[in-house]
């Protein structure tokens, strides 16, 4: 079972994955019982691995694909964090995914490459070493693009190639990145606490240029300014590959590429002391402000949120910029409850399009009365994002803020963690006055619910709510056993063992 | 058992001979032909993990004398890969040829070019090798022109005038080796040759005809009109499997033969000719605008990769590192024959439903052809060199021995060509993506689809996934332990 838990895990995504693609298109009912068996398939097998990795049992398989190079799966409990996220939110993902494409062309095309991008999200988590990222990494990118250039249309297309710019030359860089390491080092295993420490003889500024092409490489998918140019541009994308793009599938994974190799590479102390992570810190930050700044001047909703990725994927990355287990654990839980409040975000701004037609901020005026579901749900997910308690963002914030109080970087951290908070609210609560304060001015863009007694669908309308009562009651009940926050302590824990 | 070793020349010679005498029966003369060598090579396979290298002399002359056939690691690796991709092939000529007058034609010469590749892989001794390598040369050129359009006649008539003067120029340099050592066999050359005028002037001989073949940068201008107007399944073993052929020849003398002759300084030109053929191959297949002209400027830039690789060789000391690096020379060209010949296949089928391969006019492809354009895609993860295939595993030790032996200079080349490859295949698939009638609907028959989609399997999976068997086999013991030992 130890072995074969991982591989099962990431099988039970690809053969569904795989099965769809060669599914015709009219036969949605077995397409859907393939995608949800997989779903829940793996929601047990994930259940299994949190358990035994909390119990400290070992989950490997080891497979060489090349003298030196070892195709390694291993679950430790960072692994788990990103697991259970991408497999929960793959589940109610695919759930409104099929509402949303209901009657579409090429859904089994699209549920194919969308099991597949899940598959290598999990693959990405479950990577023992930085060899098996890289070939996960690549293989995002891959199962990504056709989901980006879905729709087919010209921009659409532009969208994705503009995407596939950017991460084949991140994937390069983390590539070339990665051998070089390889070759000093001969192998690099992730390893709680990091390994690089060990090896006295290497050059320092060598690592140090390592580290850069690494954090280059995965600031790309993390969306890290300069480098973030790709990302408003696949909001072309249709909603659910948004929805999870945003959440897990590609900035998460960059971001969590980020932390593997601080934590598990470098190791935090280490890169302290190679001074590489205050570079990290002040780039973290620039992102922060610049993408909620950016969101500000957006009218077009889904764009607002993309910029508002950006900033707060950056979290994450000023978390494990900053030394120490308060605001590593800020950062870790930060990828789990951003996930949560994101996702919960594009699916209400996807049935916005779906049911209205409101692509844009400005025709949102009175859309909470026709869309009460959906508005709460949004509501919940941006007052997190914000930080208002008890949703869950505020636990990401104050511990963060605590963090760089114990780090001594309080000066230049809680200002940073402020400015960006009022522009968070800057930008999300006009939406919330319009939908629930104002009255609706002119006719909905293109209404299509008009004289159904419910406001949507149930596989549209669940989704959304389900992930926001998430966001609520993982930031109510933050000190719960299993909880996120209980978890990144646990990691911390382990990363700071010595 | 040894005489195992004369079956994957003598069935493909034997069926030629039938498919001259039953013009009519002819396909299927050549398929199961094809199938019969594909199980030799797989007996000599079982024979020589079992055993190690494998040695046969012809009529019990001693070697010297008669005709030697020897088998080792990399012969069998090569043999392999030219008997499963002429395979898969012929299931799909068989189909392509099939309303074609000159299918009798085909086939024989088909038969010829495999049993000619099979014994230049076997050869034991430099003259067989020439021979070989003439007769390859010959029975490719005659494929190329079956089109029979002026195009692909005038690029054949090319292709033949380059073809005779590096065999020309291969058979001065055996000539030489002769006058200055005696022998031509393999086995007693590895251990005779030393470091001097006769072995560095046979040497460059032999090599400049060699690179002819396997058109290295600035030889390369015959490629790509030869294998982009030739019929499709030739162009998929001219570009999989005979340009192969010379650079299995370089190899064996590089690193056999004249080991200790090869000078760095020889070794970094042929590598900057190499990433020069990276570069230009690249830039030109992501101008290219017909379908098959792409995949050939593409061969261009690939062969360039594997020349990469030898001022790596030979800066590297004999032992571990060196062999990493020669198992990933042989893995990039193993992936790439596999690639190229799926993705010459799949333009085969494009071009035969849309009646052109003009690539801006593809859309539409991916619906009315799923199989053909999943099989582009998996044959062009494998050509970028992208994860799971094993491609990817060669780069990643390509990169390795560029850090090791802090040759920095390839780098940039290294890094421009995956872009560049990622550019081009990448713009295909967005045009056979998109929406549109280029292809009209048809129904698709399974021998035409599948060999192309099982070879670009083998690419991206099994040769990423099962590369290990390649470093087992690669290092090179057959001739070399006369020469060092």
């Amino acid at each position: 079972m130890s072995v074969w838990l991982p591989v099962a895990i990431l099988l039970s995504s690809f053969i569904p994955g795989v099965l769809i693609f060669f599914q015709p298109e009219e036969r949605h009912r077995l397409r859907t019982l393939l995608n949800l068996l997989g779903a829940v398939v793996k929601m047990v097998l994930v259940g299994v691995l949190i358990w035994g990795v909390f119990h400290e049992q070992v989950f490997e398989t080891r497979w060489a694909m090349a003298p030196g190079l070892e195709f390694v799966l291993h679950a430790d409990a960072l692994s788990v964090l990103f697991v259970s996220l991408s497999t929960l939110l793959w589940l109610v993902t695919t759930i409104y995914a099929i509402g949303y494409l209901e009657h579409t062309p090429h859904r089994s095309r699209f549920f194919g490459f969308f099991s597949l991008c899940v598959t290598a999200t999990v693959g990405l988590a479950l990577a023992g070493n930085l060899f098996t990222f890289v070939v996960f990494y690549e293989l995002l990118t891959l199962a990504t693009y056709p989901l980006i250039a879905h729709k087919g249309s010209p921009q659409a297309l532009r969208g994705a190639r503009i995407y596939l710019r950017y991460t084949l030359f991140g994937g390069l860089l983390l590539m070339i990145g990665a051998v070089w390491l390889h070759t000093l080092t001969g192998g690099v295993e992730f390893v709680e606490g990091g390994i690089l420490d060990q090896y006295a003889n290497l050059d320092q500024s060598t690592l140090r240029w390592i580290f850069l092409l690494l954090i280059l490489g995965l600031g790309v998918k993390a969306a890290l300014v300069p480098l973030h140019g790709w990302l408003p541009q696949a909001m072309v994308a249709p909603a659910p590959v948004s929805a999870l793009l945003h959440a897990v599938a590609v900035v998460k994974a960059g971001a969590f590429g980020i932390v593997r190799v601080v934590y598990d590479v470098y190791g935090v102390e280490f890169a302290a002391e190679l001074g590489v992570l205050t570079l990290l810190g002040v780039v973290a930050a620039i992102t922060i402000i610049y993408g909620s700044v950016k969101a500000l001047s957006q009218d077009h909703l889904k764009k607002r949120l993309a910029y508002s990725t950006v900033s707060q994927v950056s979290y994450i990355v000023l978390g494990t910029a900053i030394l120490g287990p308060l605001a590593t654990i800020g950062g870790l839980v930060h990828l789990v409850h951003q996930g949560v409040m994101k996702i919960t975000l594009f699916f209400a701004a996807g049935n916005y399009a779906e049911a209205l037609g409101i692509h844009q901020v400005s025709e949102m005026d009175g859309v909470g009365r026709r869309m009460p579901g959906t508005t709460l749900a949004f509501t919940i997910g941006a007052l997190g994002m914000i930080g208002i308690p008890p949703v869950a963002g505020f636990i990401s914030k104050w511990y963060l803020g605590l963090g760089a109080v114990e780090a001594g970087a309080a000066a230049w951290v809680l200002p940073v963690l402020i400015t960006s908070s009022l522009l968070n609210a800057a930008y999300f609560l006009p939406i919330l006055y319009r939908a629930w304060f104002k009255s609706q001015v002119t006719s909905w863009p293109a209404d299509k619910t008009a004289g159904c007694a419910r406001e949507l669908p149930d596989p549209l309308l669940w989704p959304p709510l389900t992930t926001a009562a998430l966001a609520l009651l993982i930031g109510l009940f933050a000190a719960a056993p299993y909880s996120p926050l209980e978890w990144a302590e646990l990691i911390a824990g382990r990363e700071y063992r010595q | 058992m040894s005489n195992l070793l004369i079956w994957p020349v003598a069935l493909p010679l034997l069926a030629a001979l039938l498919a001259l005498l039953w013009p009519g029966r002819s396909t299927w003369i050549g398929v199961a032909g094809t199938a019969l060598s594909l199980l030799a090579v797989l007996l000599v396979a079982r024979q020589l993990v079992e055993t190690g290298p494998i040695e046969l002399a012809l009529g019990g002359w001693a070697p010297g004398l008669g005709i030697a056939l020897r088998a080792d690691g990399l012969s069998l690796l090569m043999l392999s890969m030219s008997s499963l991709v002429a395979m898969a092939v012929a299931v799909y000529a068989s189909v392509y040829f099939s309303q074609s007058d000159r299918r009798g034609e085909f086939w024989v010469l088909w038969l010829l070019l495999i049993t000619a590749l099979h014994a230049l892989f076997l050869s034991g001794d430099l003259f067989n090798l020439y021979v070989t390598l003439e007769l390859l040369g010959l029975s490719a050129v005659v494929l190329a022109c079956l089109g029979g359009s002026r195009e692909s006649l005038r690029a054949a008539l090319r292709y033949l005038v380059l073809g005779l003067l590096g065999s020309l120029a291969f058979l001065m340099g055996v000539a030489l080796v002769y006058a200055g050592y005696g022998t031509l066999d393999m086995a007693a050359l590895g251990a005779a040759i030393e470091a001097g005028p006769t072995a560095w002037v046979a040497l460059s001989l032999m090599t400049g005809g060699l690179l002819i073949k396997s058109a290295l940068f600035p030889l390369h201008f015959w490629l790509p009109p030869a294998h982009a107007n030739a019929p499709a399944p030739v162009s998929a073993v001219l570009s999989a499997l005979v340009v192969k052929a010379a650079l299995y020849l370089i190899l064996r003398l590089w690193l056999e033969l004249f080991d200790g002759v090869v000078t760095q300084a020889a070794a970094l030109i042929v590598g900057v000719l190499g990433a020069i053929a990276v570069v230009w191959g690249s830039w030109a297949a992501l101008r290219a605008e017909r379908l098959k002209l792409m995949a050939a400027y593409s061969t261009v830039a690939q062969l360039g990769y594997l020349f990469l690789f030898l001022p790596l060789l030979a800066a590297l000391p004999q032992g571990e590192g060196r062999d990493l690096a020669l198992g990933a020379l042989v893995l990039l060209a193993l992936t790439h024959g596999f690639a190229k010949s799926a993705f010459f296949l799949a333009a085969g089928v494009i071009m035969q439903r849309a009646g052109h391969d003009r690539i801006a006019e593809l859309g539409g492809t991916a619906r009315a052809l799923p199989v053909t354009a999943f099989t582009i895609a998996l044959a062009g993860v494998a050509l970028i060199g992208l994860p799971p295939s094993g491609s990817f595993l060669a780069k990643w030790q390509l990169l390795s021995s560029v850090f090791v032996t802090g040759q920095w200079i390839w780098l940039p080349v290294i890094a421009i060509g995956t872009l560049l490859a990622g550019a081009y295949i990448f713009r295909l698939l967005g045009h056979a993506f998109a929406p549109g009638e280029g292809v009209g609907p048809s129904l698709s028959v399974g021998r035409e689809e599948i060999p192309a989609m099982l070879l670009a399997l083998i690419a991206t999976l099994l040769l990423g996934f099962w590369a290990t068997t390649v470093w087992d086999l690669v290092p090179i013991t057959a001739y070399a332990a006369g020469g060092i030992g």
